[in-house]
């Protein structure tokens, strides 16, 4: 019982979920098991407390994260996603993903190539989001899934560089 | 909502009994203590009505400490002896106590600086836990018994050497911490309970010594903090030393040339000019130094908000990048609590209210709301909450955890803005073949260089089996709790070669250090006292043996034959205790006890968990 993420908040075990079910629970859960609950209880009984809330919090982590959740679900299908070591993509991605590189060097200097990619990458991200809703919750693909999180997360990543390559608000 | 209860170890309180515990705000300049007395939190007042304790303890010779007003009075004339602004070099190192500009006169100590006092070398630990044995006292004596605990609160962005710090103070004090709070977050609890706030609130926190903000969602009874920001080195204090150095400037004085005496007496008028003109248009600075000469000045506010804005604006830096940091602009904000003595100049107040585009809420005495949400959270975790009075803090860990890596290089474990409590692993590899040892440094910080985050603590990993390098597992765990403070464990996955560490900053300060002031203080208790201990110590016994044979009764399965014969051992050597004379073998007998029902503790605690979240599948998930 309440040995995986999705058990743990009481939800199905998909991509596909409801942000605000997802938040409802995870705070129905942090009040049950906060260590403020047991503020004057034993050490040990604390940091029994601690633990479950610790674990709450981070399956709530990873499972808010659209990126994070399609990464846990490949895992917990037994697919290893070899983020370090794997980094053969599909030629096509690979063209796309320089193509995003030559556009990051350009935003640097170029306002416009900021909002280009901006929007590229959220087209992208949005593609993502689908195909894995496809591949997850339809097709019950999780190796072909896996592959699409490789190319997700050179997404997000190089979201982050436009993020940081840009001046304080 | 209906929440599992559980029985306590070692505590059964009666229903009505309620269980006194205080909140308290350690501040640079001054400090408070409050309590929830008849449903409503109040400051406790000292024997003339006075709310603040100012954070000032002056040593005499003698071993005899003043401390607040008394002491506060006396700084120009003994600064030495005189401590005020203390909180500034909690977990700090020599070279960041001097960073301070503070006068005083510091000792290089290993991991935290010291002060050199007519009492000997004291940390800033020692003199914290003085200003706290005073609060505690005033609690004492104004409800009437002993405390069961205390909520203390700390600056939001304080790290993990400063907490514990602040921790440790506390226990030295002779205080149960039940919790270490965050200031914005407790100003967050009084204002949003006071007007059953709902939606996006910021915090900005501008104190003696530090600033904070914090940007908070405030939904039915859960205080979610979302992003939290803020500079431990910038407060009022700062504010004070420009206008020092515009003085000396206008006046042609050397500040190389200026004695203790004299830079003191310099903060404290520089602090009566910049208080006057938070309502007067000009205020006067007037400070004779030792040599005979004056130091005057007529400043007016214009002037004044001129030398201000650098500051006022560094702390504008710290909220934008907290607002970044929590993905919302300033329009999303509803409201701006305003807290610290601080935010009373009207620049710090024109300005805040310009960058969130909304009048700040002032209607908070900004001394007082810290103290007052610290209160309420200490009542709330003592237990003493009134049906349907139930509310949730989510708090963050203001600074990324990481571990050192090849180059010099930082690599985060958890990032800035988690929620805690919050644990995160990650896998690491030996660099060499056949290395057997591996040194772990732990930092915390933004910077991708090491150099430039702080260190928190380094330990070692040996016995690793000879490897090819890059081919053992070494799995890094981080825990924060919901102090915010962190342990580390590491182990070698293939063969399970374990070490941990809780992070205890290097600074001198020991549990066992601690334990043995304590126990000093214990030995030095008159008779009277000692009896009195003795007598809690049995009582204590006698309540430990009856939760743990109620525990039996209800969870025996969950131990084995062995582990339950050690249990009797250790109930039969509780009960023994009740014939003794000697408290530290009574105590002995309540450590044991409680040593070998730890694990049957905290199973029974996974199992009560385990079956509240199984019992709110059937009846809340639709």
């Amino acid at each position: 019982m309440a040995d995986d993420h999705f058990s743990l908040f009481g939800l199905p075990a998909r991509f596909d979920v409801d942000a605000a079910a997802l938040e409802r629970a995870w705070r129905d859960v942090a009040a049950r098991v906060h260590p403020d609950r047991y503020a004057t209880a034993s050490a040990a009984e604390r940091r029994v407390a601690m633990q479950w809330a610790a674990r709450a919090n981070e399956a709530y982590r990873q499972l808010r994260d659209p990126l994070l959740r399609a990464r846990y679900l490949c895992e917990q299908a037994g697919v290893d996603l070899q983020t370090e070591s794997n980094t053969a993509m599909d030629p096509a991605f690979l063209m796309q993903q320089m193509e995003w590189r030559e556009l990051l060097d350009e935003a640097r200097h170029d306002p416009a190539a900021v909002q280009q990619l901006q929007a590229e990458l959220a087209e992208a991200r949005d593609a993502m989001h689908r195909t894995l809703a496809e591949l997850l919750d339809v097709r019950r693909d999780p190796v072909q899934a896996g592959q699409k999180v490789r190319e997700w997360m050179f997404i997000e990543r190089l979201a982050e560089e436009l993020r940081t390559a840009q001046p304080l608000a | 909502m209906a929440l599992l209860q559980i029985s306590e170890p070692g505590d059964s309180p009666a229903p009505h009994q309620r269980r006194l515990a205080v909140g308290i705000d350690l501040g640079t300049t001054n400090s408070l203590v409050a309590a929830v007395r008849s449903s409503v939190a109040e400051v406790l007042r000292d024997p003339e009505d006075r709310p603040l304790l100012p954070s000032a303890v002056r040593y005499l010779p003698g071993g005899r400490a003043v401390t607040g007003y008394e002491a506060l009075a006396q700084q120009a004339q003994d600064p030495a002896n005189t401590i005020v602004s203390v909180k500034r070099f909690m977990g700090r190192s020599l070279d960041e106590a001097r960073a301070t500009g503070a006068p005083y006169d510091f000792i290089d100590a290993p991991g935290m600086v010291r002060l050199r006092t007519v009492q000997g070398d004291l940390s800033p630990v020692e003199v914290s836990a003085q200003i706290l044995a005073v609060l505690r006292q005033r609690a004492e004596d104004v409800l009437g018994d002993d405390l069961v605990g205390a909520v203390i609160t700390v600056p939001a962005y304080f790290d993990d050497a400063q907490r514990q710090a602040t921790r440790d103070a506390a226990r030295l004090a002779g205080l149960n911490v039940l919790r270490l709070l965050n200031e914005p977050t407790a100003a967050a609890i009084a204002y949003g309970l006071d007007n059953a706030a709902e939606g996006v609130y910021a915090v900005y926190d501008l104190g003696g010594g530090t600033f904070d903000v914090s940007i908070l969602r405030l939904t039915r009874g859960v205080f979610e903090v979302i992003a939290t920001g803020g500079d431990t080195a910038l407060g009022g204090d700062d504010f004070d030393a420009v206008i020092v150095r515009h003085a000396l400037e206008q006046g042609g004085i050397d500040a190389a040339g200026l004695t203790l005496a004299d830079r003191r007496g310099l903060l404290v008028a520089a602090r009566a000019a910049r208080e006057a003109l938070s309502d007067a248009g000009q205020a006067p600075l007037q400070c004779a130094l030792q040599d005979g000469r004056q130091v005057t000045l007529e400043l007016s506010r214009q002037q004044f908000e001129t030398l201000a804005r650098p500051l006022v604006e560094r702390t504008l830096d710290s909220a934008r990048r907290a607002l970044r940091d929590a993905q919302l602009a300033p329009a999303d904000v509803r409201g701006v609590v305003m807290v610290g003595g601080a935010t009373r100049m009207p620049v710090v107040r024109h300005a805040v209210g310009e960058l969130f585009g909304t009048e700040p809420l002032v209607d908070l005495d900004p001394d007082q709301v810290v103290a007052l949400g610290a209160a309420l959270q200490a009542n709330l975790l003592a237990g003493n909450r009134a049906p349907g009075e139930d509310w949730l803090l989510l708090d963050v860990i203001p600074l990324s955890l990481g571990l050192e890596t090849m180059g010099g290089l930082v690599e985060r474990v958890i990032p800035r803005n988690s929620t805690i409590p919050v644990a995160r692993a990650q896998e690491f590899t030996t660099f060499k073949d056949g290395q057997s040892a591996m040194s772990l440094h732990v930092v915390q910080g933004e910077r991708d260089l090491v150099a430039d985050c702080r260190s928190l603590a380094r330990f070692e990993l040996r016995g690793i089996p000879p490897m090819v390098a890059g081919a053992a597992r070494i799995r890094v765990t981080f825990q924060v709790d919901a102090d915010g403070l962190l342990s580390v464990t590491a182990r070698e996955q293939s063969t399970g070669v374990e070490a941990a560490v809780t992070v205890k900053p290097s600074y001198g300060l020991t549990d066992d250090e601690i334990a043995g002031m304590l126990a000093d203080s214990v030995r030095l208790a008159d008779s009277d006292a000692r009896a009195r201990m003795l007598r809690e110590q049995q009582v204590e016994a006698r309540q430990l043996a009856e939760s743990v044979r109620a525990a039996l009764q209800a969870d025996a399965d969950l131990l084995d034959a062995d582990e339950r014969a050690r249990v009797d051992a250790c109930l039969a050597q509780a009960d023994a205790a009740d014939t003794l004379e000697d408290v530290e073998a009574v105590r002995a007998a309540v450590q044991a006890l409680s040593a070998a029902t730890e694990e049957f503790a905290a199973r029974r605690m996974d199992r009560s968990i385990r079956k509240a979240l199984a019992g709110r599948k059937l009846d809340e998930i639709a």
